[in-house]
Formats: C-alpha cells, structure tokens, sequence
C-alpha cells in the first residue's frame, strides 16, 4: 500500500498513536514509516521524546511521557509528516502542519480529509498559528469528531 | 589572464561548499557559474531539506542558497564570485577560458574542482516535442523563480523524489496535478512526499508510462499504456488523459562536458546516471590537480553534495597548501557515510562500488 | 498565469517591460527571461524545427537543451530561456537553422 499508492494502512497508523488515555494531553504523532537519512524531529525536541540515535536513517521513537506537546517537531519535520493530537470527550484537537493558500480563519469549518484525500467530514479551525521561526509552515488546530481520529490527517477548503 | 590558487566551475551547493572549505584552509578560490545568481538548483526548492543539521536539515533550499552564498562574504579576501560567466574549456595547462558579458577571459589556476552539476533527462514517445512537454527542474523554475504557472492542468510522469517534490509545488502555487504516473512498479522517492500527495487526492499511478502525447500547436493529452513486470507495455490497456503541460522528471545526468577537454578518465555507470569521472579517496580525477564533486560525480541529493563539495574543498587546499584538518575530513566522511548506509542510499552505493578506484 | 500569491515565496509587483513578439507590442516585466515572458503571455510555440517544421517551445528552462532558441533583435540561436527581457526587444519566432539577417 505505502510502496504503491503512498497511503500507509489502518495498522500502521495506529501504532504511532500511544494508548488514547495518554492524549489527555497533546502529544506528537510521528508518521515517518521509511528509513531514510533525516533527523531534524529528534535534534529539535526539548525533552529527548523523540530518538533517532546516531544512524539518522533510524524510524524515530517517540515517548510520549516525555513529550510536552510543544509542537517543534510538527514545524520541523522536512516531510510534514508529524501532527499533533489530544482527546476532549467527543472531539479530537489536532494541531498539522499546512503549507497552502488561502490559510483558514478561526471559526472556519473546513473539509476533514483522510490519508487518501477523501472527505471524511468536518473540522472546525480553532487557531491558526504562524510565527517566524515556523519559515512560513502554518499549524492549524481543527477540532473533529472523535469518530474520525485515527483516518483524520489534514483539511481542505470546502469551496475546492 | 587572471591567476588564481583554485577555481571552481559551478557555484551550487557542492562549489559554494568547496569554496568555504578552501577559505577555512586558507586558500584563495573564484568560483564562477553561468547564471545569473549563485545556489544552483538550491534557489528553486521551497521545500525544508533532509538529512542532518550539518547539511542544514529543516531548511528551505532558497534559504540554504542565501546562507551559502552569505557565508562566503566573510571571506571577502578569499573567495571570488563571478555569475554570468560560462566556462567555455580547460586546457590541461589548467587554464580556462571563459565568456562573461560577451568578453573572453582567461583564468590559470593551480587546481580546479569541477562541480557543474547535472542535465535533466528526456523521455522517447511519439510527439515528445511538442511546446508544454517540460523537465521538472524546468517547471520548478518557472514557478519558483519566475512566479509564472507552467499550465492548468498538468501530468507528472516519475516519482522519484523530483517528481513528488515538484507536484507538491505545483500544488503550492495553485495548480492542479491530474495524475503522477510511475513505470516501475513502485513509488521510487521518499513515501513522505508521497503522502503529501495523496492528502490532496493526486492519484499516484504506478506500472504506467506515456505513449503518446497529442496536440497540433502545442500539448492538448496524453494517451498513457500500463506495463507489466517485465516492463512491456500491455496493449488494450492505454488511457487518454486532457493535459495543457507535462513534466518528465526522468532522472538527472551528470554535465560532464569539461572532463573531455582533459583526458580525465570516465565510466559509464547508470546508477550515477551517466558518464562519471573516476575519482581516487581525495576526489581528484585521473589527471593531477582536477578535483570533481556533487551531482558531476554522480547523481545524489543535495546534502550530500554539500558535503563532497566540503571534502574536495579541503583536498583541494591541502594539494596547494599541505595542511589538512583530519577531524574536518573524519566528519565529512561520517557525514556522508550516514546519509548513503541506510536502504534509500543503496543505488548510490552500488554505483560507486561500480565506478571503483577511490571511496570518493 | 502570474503567481500573485504564494504559501513560501513572495512575488513583489515588478517594473513593466515593453518588448515585440512577432512584431506585436507586449509586455513583461522585470526579472523575466524572454522565454518566461513569452510563457505567461500564453506563447507556447519558440520556434519551428528543421527540415519539419514541428512547433518547438522550450523544456529544460535553465539553457542545456536549446530548444528555446528564436531569434531576438535580429540575432538567431538565442537561448531565451537564460536571457534576461530587456526594453524594446524585437522576438521573433524561428524557423530555420538560423542565418546573420540584415
């Protein structure tokens, strides 16, 4: 699936997320399934959460009782491929990465988009984030429905 | 006749890093490039790079330009930069001739680092000449450097990470990519650009070529075929695709023109993408005091011509100068060894072990 | 077919330039090369291939392939995709394998 579509599956996806009574608090969800040379996650992160080691080619490893969900690594990641994710109640709050015009505003509601591209509901923006250490990569932080937490990866606008 | 202790030919992230190199050993370098602005294909990639912090890891490629670039004002005495100057030959009296301004000069050196990079590759279909059929660098440029979209509706054909990386910036700048067609049978660059896709609903479609492209005047469709496994096109199986541009972002071969000019021995070596120069440990070619790095020693990324470009900076200077700092050269190696032992630096490696001679 | 507004790259409103297209008043603007130019003005079609006469634009954009080539105030052979736009330039399509024309 990853090798011939580039969408990783269900399986895969899940194990980067820790134990859902570990996301009382926000924490970094690393999707970077490939051994490639690149380690820019783990030499930004304030608290060793995230390893690589001395072979950068390394998957990372997260610990998340380690990870304060700061979000450096979210800014950092050359693949867009790390977001972070915390669950209230029914809702999930992610926080992605997002490199497109036009950015959304607070209170937007936006297509939620799976792994695929489909539209799999909603997301209400709640923050749009950017300052310039982020080097112009936006971070959004949606609310969506709790049932799509683990197909839900970024938004789209609903005019597109 | 202008003297210098080093030139070098080409001032992208390999010759801008020779050039530091040389400078923090204290040698005297022009650098000289045929366009107009230094950073070579670093001023078109938006994207933040890979590898390590060393090679300026989460950085943008225009910003690694300007840093480089930056870099080697602080040494004002030692590095010269001359843009808009092509170099027209080297003669094995290690003198070059060059045109800048439709004036001819000449430049003797004592050493010189070719670091000219690489040419895109073309693919044979029937109507591969038509206006709106581009390289992926070239669709790169018109973007990035001139802000002009390329088309409205474009097709990809390659998805090494070219291909992902330039169809996510044609994303960027509001185009929409129908499809990114893949001949092999898997997706060939980093699956994290391909994810960048797929968020986007750009179908990656893989085992399926170009066959055909039509239009009268200028690009109107394509008409692409599957391939089975043993790459043979599988008839009754073409489609037709409306397209108003497409992009072949087909590998990379290296310009290696100048090492004609100068007897420097060559290997065909496809994994490197084409003629190569055969280079001993301190990365000089056959002939004495012609030094080659980045893309024109074979085809990698950018990080890891930073890095040869430092390594052949400093054997460079030591050839002059006799002064090597063998903890620099320790790290480079490292450095390199590290970006080309994981399973994504396996053609690499193989091309090198082909080419033989020095583990340049 | 300009970009105005983009994610990562600014695009500062630039000098307007006045230039002939197959003798036709157009215009560019700062910055551009004649081949970029003529790309946003919608100009696909650089020049005609010889002995065919096959529409040919360019393709590699950075001066390798030659493709680009016209003729520009009255030089043939130019590569347009590496020469800088500049006031009054006379571009014309070419279509044969280039001659010193009055």
């Amino acid at each position: 699936m990853l090798n011939t579509r580039g969408v990783p599956n269900l399986e895969m996806v899940k194990k980067c997320f820790p134990d859902e009574q570990q996301l009382v608090k926000m924490k970094a969800i690393v999707e970077c399934y490939e051994e490639i040379p690149c380690n820019p996650c783990s030499t930004v992160c304030p608290t060793n959460a995230i390893v690589i080691g001395d072979d950068i080619n390394s998957i990372p490893k997260v610990y998340f009782d380690k990870c304060i969900g700061c979000g450096l690594c979210v800014v950092a990641c050359p693949g867009l491929a790390i977001m972070m994710s915390k669950i209230e109640g029914e809702k999930v709050r992610f926080r992605i990465p997002y490199e497109f015009l036009p950015l959304p505003k607070p209170k937007d509601i936006w297509n939620a988009i799976n792994r695929e591209g489909e539209v799999i509901g909603t997301a209400s923006i709640e923050k749009v984030i950017t300052s310039p250490k982020q080097d112009k990569t936006v971070v959004l932080e949606v609310l969506v429905d709790y049932s799509l937490f683990y197909q839900f990866i970024t938004v789209r606008c609903p005019d597109e | 006749m202008i003297k210098t202790e080093l030139l070098i030919i080409g001032g992208g992230p390999a010759g801008l890093a020779a050039s530091l190199a040389a400078a923090e050993a204290g040698v005297s370098s022009i650098v000289v490039d045929r366009n107009q602005s230094f950073g070579g294909q670093l001023i078109k990639q938006t994207h933040k790079f890979f590898g390590s912090e060393k090679q300026y890891a989460k950085t943008r490629g225009i910003n690694i330009a300007k840093k480089m670039i930056e870099d080697t004002h602080k040494y004002e005495n030692l590095i010269t930069l001359l843009c808009d100057t092509t170099v027209l030959g080297v003669y094995p009296d290690l003198v070059a001739t060059c045109l800048k301004d439709d004036k001819y000069y000449k430049i003797k050196a004592q050493a010189v680092i070719v670091a000219t990079g690489a040419y895109e590759k073309t693919l044979a279909f029937e109507n591969n000449d038509l206006p709106g059929i581009y390289g992926a660098g070239a669709v790169q440029t018109l973007m990035n450097v001139y802000g002009i979209k390329p088309g409205n509706k474009i097709i990809m054909v390659g998805s090494g990470n070219i291909g992902l990386i330039v169809s996510y910036q044609l994303l960027q700048a509001g185009i929409k990519v129908e499809a990114v067609l893949e001949a092999a049978p898997r997706i060939g660059g980093y699956k994290v650009h391909a994810a960048k896709l797929r968020r986007y609903g750009i179908p990656i479609i893989t085992s399926r070529t170009v066959l055909k492209a039509h239009g009268e005047k200028a690009l109107e469709g394509i008409t692409t075929i599957a391939l089975n496994e043993n790459w043979e096109m599988v008839a009754g199986s073409e489609e037709y695709y409306e397209a108003d541009a497409l992009c072949l972002a087909v590998g990379l071969s290296p310009l290696s023109n100048i090492f004609g000019m100068l007897n420097v021995e060559m290997k065909y070596i496809p994994e490197l993408g084409g003629l190569v120069p055969v280079l001993r440990d301190n990365y000089m070619t056959s002939v004495e005091n012609i030094y080659a790095c980045g893309d024109v020693a074979g085809i990698e990324e950018a990080s890891s011509a930073i890095v040869e470009g430092r390594l052949a900076g400093f054997y460079a200077a030591n050839g002059l100068k006799r002064s090597l700092d063998d903890k620099e050269i320790n790290d480079c190696k490292k450095q390199l060894q590290l970006l080309r032992c994981g399973p994504t630096g396996e053609k690499i490696r193989s091309g090198l072990e082909k080419r033989g001679e020095g583990n340049a | 077919m300009r970009i105005k507004h983009h994610p990562i790259l600014d695009f500062p409103e630039k000098q307007k330039i006045a230039f002939y297209f197959q003798n036709k008043k157009v215009y560019g603007y700062e910055g551009d090369t004649i081949a970029s130019a003529l790309h946003a003005l919608g100009v696909k079609e650089l020049s005609l291939s010889v002995p065919l006469q096959r529409p040919r634009g360019f393709y590699c954009a950075i001066g390798n392939c030659s493709s680009c080539k016209m003729i520009v105030d009255g030089v043939p052979n130019v590569k347009t995709c590496v020469t800088p736009l500049k006031e009054g330039m006379n571009i014309r399509v070419q279509t044969d394998k280039g001659f010193l024309y009055d």
